[in-house]
């Protein structure tokens, strides 16, 4: 009985057509599917909060740091371009290639959560949390004072979530990128068959795509 | 094949290299265990919903009295034997959780989800058969999370299975902190289950067919459990990012739903609701799909109108995303958007009745045998029309205002529910018993379990429909506080005492499914003389399904055939006429 590990892997030959896909890829597409509505319910949320209580959100770059992130941005759409090259290093069965721009995948996705995690250190700091304004601190004065809205919970609340789980999913997808990295060194990607590399890049594009949703929204409008 | 006993052992006999016991029955990655590792978790589910049920409709039918067996449960919940009202609001709670999250769901979707699919299209396993066993083990992750809810201070979550906030967005209300918290994480947890089982179940249905199993000579049971798959991917997410927003409300201090800060209550129903229609056509398509396999086999004809069934399957699985807003009239709404609502609600009865028309015309002038799993197919079509015409009545908005929030509500959600999917589940797991076992269940104690959950379902759930237009409250905890209740006290212990015998009739069915698994009469391939491609196998199938991919050349409902003298076809015979796949210009 043909039904080793690679059964799956190498489905038979007969078949009734299909997506024309394989499995992985189509399973990546289901997946995708299933997160744009996930990321549909923050972010849908966020709008109508935002339209209930204009408010309580504060004037672009008036308490998020625009410039640092708009750099974060840039990071992270060049790392969509290395994951391609990437696969077009493999497509073309150029080891070097692949195994190189894959690190740099890795490197950049890594520095992109990494400035992440600094901005949200700062914006604490400053007195910037889930729940609102720190008592006493930095912008609590600047509330205070005026210069910032008054109560901005909601704002707190929508900006640590939506972000929050886009750095999660970053995060999930550089652990990814890494395994994938490790089998690339090993060599498990030929040119005919790289379906984990194309994979992989599926869903990075797409963390990149809702990233670039969300910097607008968030940051600069 | 090994006849060692429970039989399940000769799923693996033929297998090419041995497995351990924890590869082949814990962590398998053979969709028939798992499958039956579903089944098993979610009658468990089924059993524990029910007897919250029980503690329910105690309270209701005889609310001064003491409870019996109130003596083991914690003075925190049953007082004196008297229950405790935040007891009653955890238990309300938790019967909805439970049946809608931990058993029918399941039942449907995970149980049949992943037996029947490989088994119907001709595949050996899933597409992905590592993922198929974490989709399972994450549920039972999530089971185990929402069952600790019982034990932590201040009880379970009370603020019922909607979760509606601020009543579940902040301890002050309930009083609960702990268990609110496990309940939703818990529902992310199991949501992550359903999205990588309902992810598995599209990829391999659209790639793994076998050669000749065309779109359009697929079961229907496979085409109510794709579309359902798709309601499953793009509904649930849905609810795991409201899940996500309460449970940091409860736990970060974050304020979406929490109204002082500015938050939107109204917002959680919308999210909730935006799942949660979708979710009721997963709870009711499945079913709809295995009993029309049943149908068609008990009154061995051809299905009356396969593609129109297709196509009521979709349209009801499009028009669900555009209902939600019937769940909210009494929220406060725009009345044109009202109206938009119940507009588009009141279009859901007409592919329902495109499928309640196609199985009484299936059953028309048919052969009928009436089977232990035709009998509670038909049982399905009947209850399923009560519940859908009073879906149709309370879509009307005027009338909802009316009995909104009343005991004709809960009458409703459960002719659907359990007169819809739980009947059609009695239909589904006795039918497929045989296959998953190799053991016939017991057909004469199958009909008595019939007849008094017939019976005593009726007798439970139809006096609620004139409880709810009396005015009697969904949720309340002791009607007798209430004058203009007093007068139906009388019926609430009737309904109560109907509910206690409908659920010592499910004794019988417990027993029989546990009985015959041992001592059941052997099941041969094909016991219900069924054309489906899984009665071409061994009963347990072996592990990888058939030794070869079977071919199909027609249609799965080829019942009193002219062309051969059985009066059944299947799907994998080849008569001198058929073409293959390749020939037909199909297949690779």
């Amino acid at each position: 009985m043909a039904h080793a590990n690679a059964a799956y892997m190498d489905p038979p030959a007969h078949r009734e057509i299909g997506a024309g896909v394989y499995n992985e890829k189509l399973g990546m597409w289901v997946f995708l599917g299933s997160e744009v509505l996930f990321f549909t319910a923050l972010i849908g949320s966020y709008i109508i909060l935002r339209f209930g209580t204009p408010e309580a959100f504060a004037e672009p770059g008036g308490i998020l740091n625009i410039p640092v992130t708009a750099v974060n941005t840039f990071l992270l759409i060049c790392s969509s371009v290395t994951m391609v090259k990437a696969f077009a290093a493999v497509h073309d069965g150029d080891q070097k290639g692949l195994k190189l721009y894959l690190v740099a995948t890795v490197l950049i996705g890594a520095t992109f959560v990494s400035v992440q995690v600094f901005e949200y250190v700062q914006l604490i700091h400053e007195g910037f949390v889930p729940s609102g304004y720190v008592a006493g601190s930095h912008f609590a004065e600047l509330a205070a004072a005026g210069e910032l809205p008054a109560n901005v919970n909601i704002y707190g609340s929508s900006f640590y979530t939506m972000t929050g789980f886009h750095g999660f999913h970053v995060t999930m997808g550089v652990i990814c990128m890494v395994y994938v990295t490790i089998k690339a060194f090993q060599g498990k990607y030929t040119a005919t068959d790289h379906r984990g590399v194309e994979v992989i890049g599926l869903y990075w594009h797409f963390v990149d795509l809702v990233w670039i949703i969300l910097f607008t929204i968030v940051y600069l409008v | 094949m090994a006849t060692s006993a429970p039989p399940i052992d000769a799923v693996h006999a033929g297998h090419g290299h041995e497995l351990s016991f924890i590869r082949k029955y814990i962590f398998s990655t053979d969709h028939k265990i798992i499958g039956v590792q579903f089944l098993l978790l979610s009658l468990v589910g089924l059993f524990l919903g029910g007897m919250m049920a029980m503690a329910i409709r105690w309270q209701l039918g005889f609310p001064e009295g003491s409870m019996p067996l109130g003596g083991i449960f914690p003075e925190t919940m049953v007082s004196g034997g008297v229950m405790l009202p935040e007891f009653y609001n955890s238990l309300v709670t938790m019967h909805g959780t439970f049946m809608v999250f931990f058993a029918v769901m399941p039942l449907l979707v995970g149980v049949f989800g992943n037996y029947l699919i490989p088994l119907k299209i001709g595949a050996e396993d899933m597409a992905f058969p590592r993922i198929n066993m974490w989709s399972f083990w994450v549920a039972v992750i999530g089971t185990v999370i929402m069952m600790a809810g019982f034990w932590v201070e201040g009880g379970h979550s009370q603020a019922g299975w909607t979760q509606y906030a601020p009543l579940s967005a902040d301890p002050q209300w309930t009083g609960v902190a702990t268990g609110q918290q496990l309940w939703l994480l818990s529902i992310a947890v199991l949501g992550l289950s359903s999205i990588l089982g309902a992810t598995n179940y599209i990829t391999t249905v659209v790639n793994l067919r076998a050669p000749g199993m065309t779109w359009f000579r697929l079961p229907l049971s496979i085409w109510s459990l794709f579309i359902t798959a798709i309601l499953v991917v793009l509904a649930i997410p849905i609810l795991s990012g409201a899940a996500i927003m309460l449970f940091f409300d409860q736990t970060i201090g974050t304020s979406f739903f929490n109204a002082t800060a500015g938050g939107q209550p109204i917002l959680w129903q919308h999210l909730f609701w935006y799942f949660g229609h979708p979710e009721v056509y997963i709870l009711i398509l499945p079913a709809m799909g295995m009993v029309s396999e049943v149908i068609a086999n008990g009154s061995r004809k051809p299905i009356f109108g396969y593609h129109s069934m297709v196509y009521a399957i979709i349209a009801i699985a499009f028009l669900g995303w555009i209902v939600w807003g019937h769940h909210m009239f009494q929220s406060g709404m725009n009345p044109t958007l009202g109206m938009t609502f119940m507009i588009s609600t009141m279009f859901i009865a007409v592919p329902s009745a495109i499928k309640v028309f196609n199985w009484m015309g299936t059953m028309w002038r048919g052969n009928l045998t009436l089977h232990v799993p035709m009998l509670n197919a038909i049982a399905f079509v009947a209850m399923f029309v009560i519940g859908g015409l009073s879906g149709v009545y309370m879509a009307s908005t005027p009338v909802d205002i009316y009995i909104h929030d009343t005991y004709f509500i809960v009458a409703h959600i459960h002719y659907v529910l359990f007169g819809g999917s739980l009947f059609a589940l009695f239909a589904a797991i006795t039918f497929w018993y045989p296959k998953m076992f190799g053991r016939m269940m017991s057909e004469a104690w199958g009909r008595v379990h019939f007849a008094l959950t017939f019976v005593f379902f009726n007798l439970t759930f139809w006096p609620m429909h004139y409880l709810g237009l009396q005015g009697h409250m969904r949720r309340i905890y002791d009607p007798s506080q209430y004058e203009f209740l007093q007068h139906l006290s009388g019926t609430n212990r009737f309904v109560t005492i109907s509910a206690f015998l409908l659920m010592v009739s499910q004794v019988i069915f417990a027993a029989n499914f546990i009985l015959s698994w041992f001592y059941g009469k052997k099941a041969s391939e094909n016991p219900w003389n069924d054309n489906g491609l899984e009665w071409s196998t061994p009963s347990p199938p072996p592990h990888g399904n058939w030794p070869d991919v079977p071919t199909v050349y027609r249609g799965p409902y080829e019942f009193s055939s002219p062309e051969v003298e059985e009066d059944f076809l299947p799907q994998h015979q080849k008569l001198p006429g058929d073409l293959e796949p390749e020939a037909a210009g199909r297949g690779s």
